[in-house]
């Protein structure tokens, strides 16, 4: 019977996209590990870090250019040149259509989706170089961020962990 | 599809011990079911068991902790206290119903 308790299991995901795209993969992956009763880490680090700074978390935009995997649901078989992707407006386009799909499926943005994880159980930590290196400051950061801290601090909390590089 | 015996009741049921024929469940089975993963129940529960029949009806469709909370109005954090551990699969198993197939 698959609801009842399993051994302890641990899942730790470095998150270093501040696209809007590759911020989902995280968040879907986190949420589906919370609901499995998995200790949940979530590592922010380079660009990463707009997933949880206040003024850029719900302002992640998405641009196709370099990405050959771009097809416009509506037309899947246009052909979509990727330099498309360089025409100013574009990148306004695209969010906010990546943004109504989203929203359409009934999934949460960003910020939303952030505070649903906390809610349920995650642990989410700020990586200390990109931090000074941006220089933020504490304040700049998503109220849920449990602390800013070193690689090594990470290397040890992952111990035992299943560990996600996205 | 197995069929099982709870309360010397014929059940039909999944691999997963989750009931394939959603009409057959009364509370009377949940409160056997919520035993059988060792869930206690109070009042608080069987609010959210409820929301998940009445939602799934219409839908035939089990409602995701998500929809739990914004159709529901069941806050998150509180799932998760009442039914720790696997919420939406115990959620659905105690009330009879498949596992949510969303992703949030």
């Amino acid at each position: 019977m698959t609801t009842t308790e399993t051994p302890h299991r641990k899942l730790a995901m470095i998150c270093s996209k501040g696209n809007l795209d590759m911020a989902y993969p995280g968040l879907i992956l986190g949420s589906a590990a919370l609901g499995e009763g998995i200790e949940t880490h979530l590592f922010f680090t380079f660009w990463g870090l707009d997933m949880v700074t206040t003024r850029h978390m719900e302002n992640l935009k998405y641009n196709p250019l370099g990405n050959t995997a771009m097809h416009m649901p509506q037309a899947p078989g246009l052909p979509l040149p990727a330099m498309m992707g360089a025409i100013p407006g574009v990148t306004r386009f695209a969010t906010s259509m990546m943004r109504r799909q989203i929203a359409e499926l009934d999934v949460p943005p960003v910020k939303e989706f952030l505070e649903l994880l906390v809610d349920m159980g995650a642990h989410l930590w700020v990586c200390r170089m990109s931090f000074d290196m941006m220089k933020l400051n504490e304040a700049d950061l998503f109220e849920g961020v449990e602390g800013v801290i070193s690689a090594t601090d990470f290397i040890e909390l992952s111990e035992g962990a299943q560990t996600i590089f996205i | 599809m197995p069929t099982t015996r709870i309360n010397g009741r014929p059940i039909d049921v999944n691999d997963e011990g989750f009931l394939t024929v959603p009409e057959q469940w009364d509370e009377e089975l949940g409160a056997a079911l919520a035993d059988l993963v060792g869930q206690p129940m109070t009042e608080d529960h069987w609010q959210v068991i409820r929301f998940l029949r009445n939602d799934f009806g219409p839908r035939q469709e089990t409602a995701t902790l998500r929809r739990t909370m914004t159709v529901g109005g069941f806050p998150t954090r509180e799932l998760f206290e009442l039914f720790p551990g696997k919420p939406a699969k115990k959620m659905s198993y105690i009330a009879g119903l498949p596992k949510p197939k969303g992703c949030v």
